[in-house]
């Protein structure tokens, strides 16, 4: 009895040493440019992640390891870097992809939601017709920063009826507080950048 | 080439997935909506396997993307085939050194812009969009990589408008596409 609880804890070490090889792999391919787009941010730029395949792969498999049981019927990917990671998540779960976007680029008849940035507001846009009520939605963007623009998606999500189980980045930039801003709503990140 | 003229039953329930939007962006124009396929999983799913299937054995190492629907489709493709994907991307939004080429529109110019370093000589590498009209963008693609010393081996898409002759706009490269609307 004491061996197979023994094994099962090993097993159990092994799995989670392997996720935190696999965070610690995709965070060290993420590139910090400072300066960028204006001085004092220091950006975090997940292109140079895409161009490791192993880091990309892992990246997608975490977040389809943690979501593919949970019944989601519907990703909604943020423009334009949630368009990157979004789709390999809702292909491999089985869910539709939604592309939330900037004003005037979806063709179709769409719901805005205004909200803040540091100066001046933004616009995001989603297809009528593309959620349903009942749908079990997940917001994607590549980063979390202050939240603002996760808010703003998630509201378009609720105002068509979805239930918004929770939003996934690859990145937490931790001291904008962006995870408070999301108020009771889960916030899954791989990377918590201080 | 085109599979729209395959017997393959995928692309003929793909083909019906896209809905045309009359008069966008503007008044004549009839826009070839890709984000109702991306509502059915299925077909969704079936249009990746298309690329993928072709694209697998090819020794493709990078797969570039145009923004923003081309990260939709190229992604899953490069995770697929085992490449890395670059996203090539309107002025000022990739945040380090670029390399940029200019290109023309139907009134006035654009601009797309590839990172320095994501791109080795003698890269293979497959451009993917959702849809090809004049040529004017994936031609720009294609010189970016060239110029990064890449082999384009094809060009990607979902849909081609072929009345628009983009086809022959792309520097001598091939053009596969999924299906065609005229």
């Amino acid at each position: 009895m004491a061996a197979l609880i023994g094994r099962r804890l090993f097993t159990l070490a092994r799995a989670q040493n392997d996720v935190a090889d696999r965070i610690a792999k995709i965070s060290s391919t993420i590139r910090i440019i400072p300066d960028f787009p204006k001085p004092g941010i220091m950006f975090h730029d997940i292109t140079t992640l895409l161009l490791d395949h192993a880091a990309f792969k892992d990246t997608i498999d975490l977040f389809v390891e943690r979501y593919k049981d949970m019944n989601i019927s519907v990703v909604a990917g943020v423009e334009a870097r949630g368009f990157i990671f979004g789709p390999p998540i809702a292909l491999a779960i089985g869910a539709k992809f939604v592309p939330l976007r900037k004003p005037n680029r979806l063709p179709g008849e769409v719901i805005s939601e205004e909200y803040s940035l540091e100066y001046g507001t933004d616009i995001m846009e989603m297809h009528l017709g593309a959620v349903q009520a009942g749908d079990q939605a997940l917001v994607v963007d590549d980063l979390i920063a202050t939240g603002g623009t996760l808010c703003a998606a998630m509201k378009l999500l609720e105002r068509v009826g979805a239930h918004v189980v929770e939003c996934a980045c690859v990145v937490e930039l931790v001291e904008l507080k962006g995870r408070d801003r999301l108020g009771e709503k889960p916030l899954f990140v791989l990377v918590s950048s201080t | 080439m085109s599979a729209c003229h395959s017997d393959d039953p995928r692309i003929h329930a793909i083909k019906s997935k896209i809905r045309v939007v009359p008069n966008f962006p503007k008044p004549g124009i009839m826009f070839q909506d890709v984000t109702t396929l991306l509502l059915d999983p299925k077909a969704f799913k079936d249009t990746m396997d298309l690329f993928v299937e072709r694209y697998k054995n090819k020794n493709i190492s990078v797969v570039a993307g145009i923004e923003a629907r081309g990260f939709i489709f190229g992604p899953p493709i490069a995770l697929a085939i085992g490449a890395k994907f670059v996203p090539l991307r309107k002025p000022r939004k990739l945040p380090g050194e670029v390399i940029s080429e200019e290109y023309t529109l139907e009134y006035g110019r654009d601009c797309l812009e590839m990172h320095i370093g994501a791109v080795e000589p003698n890269e293979r590498a497959l451009v993917v969009d959702d849809l090809i009209a004049t040529g004017g963008t994936l031609c720009a693609a294609i010189s970016l990589l060239e110029r990064a010393g890449a082999e384009v081996v094809e060009c990607a898409c979902l849909i081609e408008l072929p009345d628009l002759k983009g086809r022959e706009r792309l520097k001598g490269k091939p053009l596969y596409v999924l299906v065609e609307s005229h």
